[in-house]
């Protein structure tokens, strides 16, 4: 934590620094959504009849459903027909190396802090860059390769892979399970697959890196994480958008299989545009993400830093099928200005002698609304399940609100489950106190803040816990007077 | 030689509240001043507006600090110049570790010192001999700043931070209060430390006690926002042994 201090200073200065829009040459889709469009979709990709089977299943279902009003978020009804369901930079050639990316992209994902340079990059991170619809490079592919592991384009494993697509697309998420899983299901252009092989410890971290430019679209990305017996991968996934007056959809859907011994870490810091100080535009960010603890003694660990969109709804879970299988949830929740949030998790508990961990930190300022929704559930099977929550608020001026919202259900008798739940507020005599030591306010406000996260940073890779506390740094700008 | 401090006629209060009354007082560079005065009589108030804590008005006079307006400052701009207050009740801050503060503290100052900011290592060489002079329980140090101390560990922390902090001015709000005996003599060896010909006190007390280990050049009595009387460390035996009455009448008489 050391940098820190100066670090946010300099960024405290800055409203949202990514919000700035690319010049690069796009092709569209028309908006609207029919089969054509989705027939257009699945032509552009040269998918197999089997994708287009599916995609076209999931949109028959999503006609018959309606859109979900009870998270306690409130917004405006999304035109769904108004809605560019592609968008992709043009120059996307068959890349046959990185220095084939165009000139203009490799600037934007600069300016991000993104390197596609793969000697420029940290070492021990491979990225996967995807722009509107689709990825538009990967890097370390080759060095993973060697290692058996496959990671790439979703567009590209539907073509290289499509045995393992077609396995196990779906299969922790159906296109069933919910209005916007059923959209992405039938509408999604691209994202990440991963593949790590049995017994492989994944040598770096993998990472996807999310970017909105394109005007009126909606981003529908979907991952694909598996890892087989004896394997561990960690996985972080980040994100930005221009900043724009109008709203724009991000409607994600991630799945991850661990198999036997497996252990899997997913990470993300979500930082999509949140709107202005007045509420005015920022990405309405619907997200589906589950991962099953397939095998024994696997494991499943989501860790989230939330600090943009306008609206955040996700709710990162684990099926814990797998006999002493673990999972994890590890989440820092930040609403400023009039950001809502409503995130949680699920933890169903099917093995026995399953175990999870809930550590939920919600942070209010401005008119921010956020709530924290979890569900533990004990099947009648988990024979010696444990649950451990821990739901801390922490409020930042007396205009915002906290919420918290446990669900539980428990069908056996032999399990265990803690509960904790706190709410604080920085109060002014803790300003005044730092202020007295010559701390500034907003230096004040970011180290409270940054204590009240630590147990979550700690769980985030290294250099990224520096950048989630910047972030906290940026999105709490003028919090206090 | 420029004064450290100069109060002229200060009247000032609190949510419609009228509490300084007029207080008018001059530090000089190498002296140590003693406020005292009966409870409510707006002691920690004058501490509040020298470091300048939100919410109070000041309704006329005028505060210089070494020859700056000293209530144009944000209260953070104080401190870096070289004002600290020792807190009658020092305020917890929970998951913020007290190292990790007190280095942040250490490097504004040093920065508006023009000095370079100290890392980790040469922070912990820095205070290692300050942390022996108040006899402080290292562990305290790793945890989250005043929370779950004691209330005399509190008290001691302050003198701690001042140590490391090396103010010009300090002002010390009851530091004594709620101090075993031991304790009382390690505190005020650590004010004693700081004390130098460019350094100057305002120590807040209850208790003569306390003076025999810091030895004031001057004593004020306030009562009911006025100095109603100053003089020497003579004056503090006076009011341990007669009490604030006999100042309360001379006062009457006088009117
Ligand atoms: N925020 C406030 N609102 C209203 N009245 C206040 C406020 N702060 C202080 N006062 C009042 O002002 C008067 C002076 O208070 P102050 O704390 O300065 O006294 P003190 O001399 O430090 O007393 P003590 O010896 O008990 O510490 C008291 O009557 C107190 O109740
Ligand atoms: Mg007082």
């Amino acid at each position: 934590m050391s940098t820190a201090i100066p670090t946010i200073e300099e960024f405290v200065r800055s409203d949202y620094k990514y919000g700035f829009v690319s010049n690069i040459d796009t092709e569209t889709l028309p908006p609207g959504l029919n089969e054509d469009i989705i027939r257009a979709i699945s032509a552009k990709k040269n998918e197999p009849e089997f994708m287009l089977n599916w995609r076209l299943r999931a949109y028959r279902h999503w006609l018959t459903m309606t859109e979900p009003r009870w998270p306690k978020v409130t917004y405006p009804r999304v035109d769904y027909q108004s809605i560019i369901y592609y968008a992709a930079p043009k120059k996307k050639p068959q890349l046959g190396s990185l220095d084939e990316v165009d000139p203009e992209l490799r600037r934007t994902f600069e300016k991000l802090g993104i390197s596609l340079d793969e000697q420029k990059r940290l070492a021990g991170v491979a990225v996967d860059a995807v722009v509107d619809s689709v990825s538009v490079a990967t890097t370390f592919q080759k060095d993973l390769e060697k290692h058996g592991i496959i990671f790439c384009s979703f567009s590209e494993a539907v073509q290289k892979h499509p045995d393992l697509v077609e396995k196990y697309l779906g299969s922790v998420v159906p296109h069933t399970d919910n209005f916007f899983a059923a959209l992405n299901s039938a509408v999604f252009s691209d994202g990440s697959f991963c593949y790590v092989p049995k017994g492989v410890r994944c040598p770096m971290e993998l990472s996807t890196y999310f970017r909105i430019n394109t005007a009126n679209t909606g981003q529908f990305e979907r991952t694909l994480i598996i890892a087989d017996e004896g394997s561990y991968v960690s996985y972080l996934e980040g994100c930005t958008a221009p900043m724009r007056d109008e709203n724009q959809l991000h409607a994600a859907v991630v799945e991850l299989v661990a198999l036997d011994n497996a252990e899997i870490k997913y990470s993300t810091v979500q930082n999509w545009y949140p709107g202005d100080k007045e509420g005015r535009g920022g990405i309405y960010n619907f997200v589906t993400k589950r991962g099953i603890a397939k095998g024994r003694r696997s494991k499943i660990s989501w860790t989230q830093v939330e600090t943009g969109s306008a609206i955040t709804w996700k709710y990162p879970s684990c099926i814990l099928v797998g006999e002493e299988s673990v999972g994890e949830f590890y989440s820092v929740a930040l609403t400023n200005n009039y950001q809502q949030a409503d995130t949680g998790t699920k933890m169903v508990h099917i093995g026995r002698n399953t175990r999870s961990t809930i550590v939920s930190k919600g942070i209010s300022a401005g008119h921010g609304q956020n709530s924290y929704r979890g569900l533990v559930q004990i099947r009648p099977s988990a024979a010696g399940a444990r649950n451990f929550s821990q739901c801390d608020s922490l409020l930042i001026g007396d205009k915002c609100g906290a919420h918290t919202f446990p669900y539980i259900e428990v069908k056996n008798d032999t399990a265990q489950l803690e509960h904790e739940a706190t709410t604080s507020k920085i109060g002014e005599d803790q300003i005044f106190y730092c202020n007295q030591r010559g701390i500034s306010k907003q230096d004040a406000v970011n180290m409270i803040v940054n204590g009240f996260c630590k147990e979550v940073f700690r769980e985030l890779p290294m250099e990224f816990a520096v950048e989630a506390q910047k972030l906290l740094g940026v999105s709490l700008e003028g919090s206090v007077g | 030689m420029q004064p450290i401090l100069e109060i002229r006629n200060l009247q000032a209060g609190v949510e419609g509240r009228h509490i300084l009354k007029g207080i008018s007082l001059t530090i000089q560079p190498g002296e140590i001043h003693a406020v005292m005065g009966p409870n409510g009589s707006g002691k920690s108030t004058l501490a509040a507006v020298l470091a300048g804590r939100e919410g109070y008005d000041i309704v006329s006079g005028e505060v210089r600090y070494l020859g700056q307006d000293l209530l144009e400052l944000d209260p953070e701009e104080r401190a870096r110049a070289g004002l600290f207050l020792a807190f009658q009740y020092p305020v917890e801050i929970p998951g913020v570790n007290s190292t990790y503060f007190l280095k942040a503290a250490l490097n504004e100052i040093r920065k508006h010192r023009g000095l370079s900011e100290m890392d980790a290592i040469e922070f912990l060489g820095f205070v290692k001999d300050k942390i022996k002079l108040l006899e402080l329980n290292e562990d305290l140090l790793k945890r989250p700043v005043n929370v779950g101390f004691s209330g005399g560990e509190k008290k001691r922390n302050e003198i701690f931070q001042m140590a490391v902090l090396e103010p010009r001015l300090a002002v010390l709000d009851e530091t004594d209060s709620g101090l075993d005996i031991d304790a009382l003599r390690v505190v005020s060896n650590g004010v004693n430390k700081l004390r130098s010909p460019q350094n100057a006190a305002l120590v807040i007390t209850h208790y003569q006690r306390l003076l025999n280990y810091i030895v004031p050049d001057f004593v004020h009595v306030l009562m009911d926002g006025r100095i109603v009387r100053s003089g020497g460390k003579e004056l503090a035996l006076e009011l341990e042994e007669r009490g604030y009455d006999w100042i309360a009448r001379e006062q009457r008489l006088a009117a």
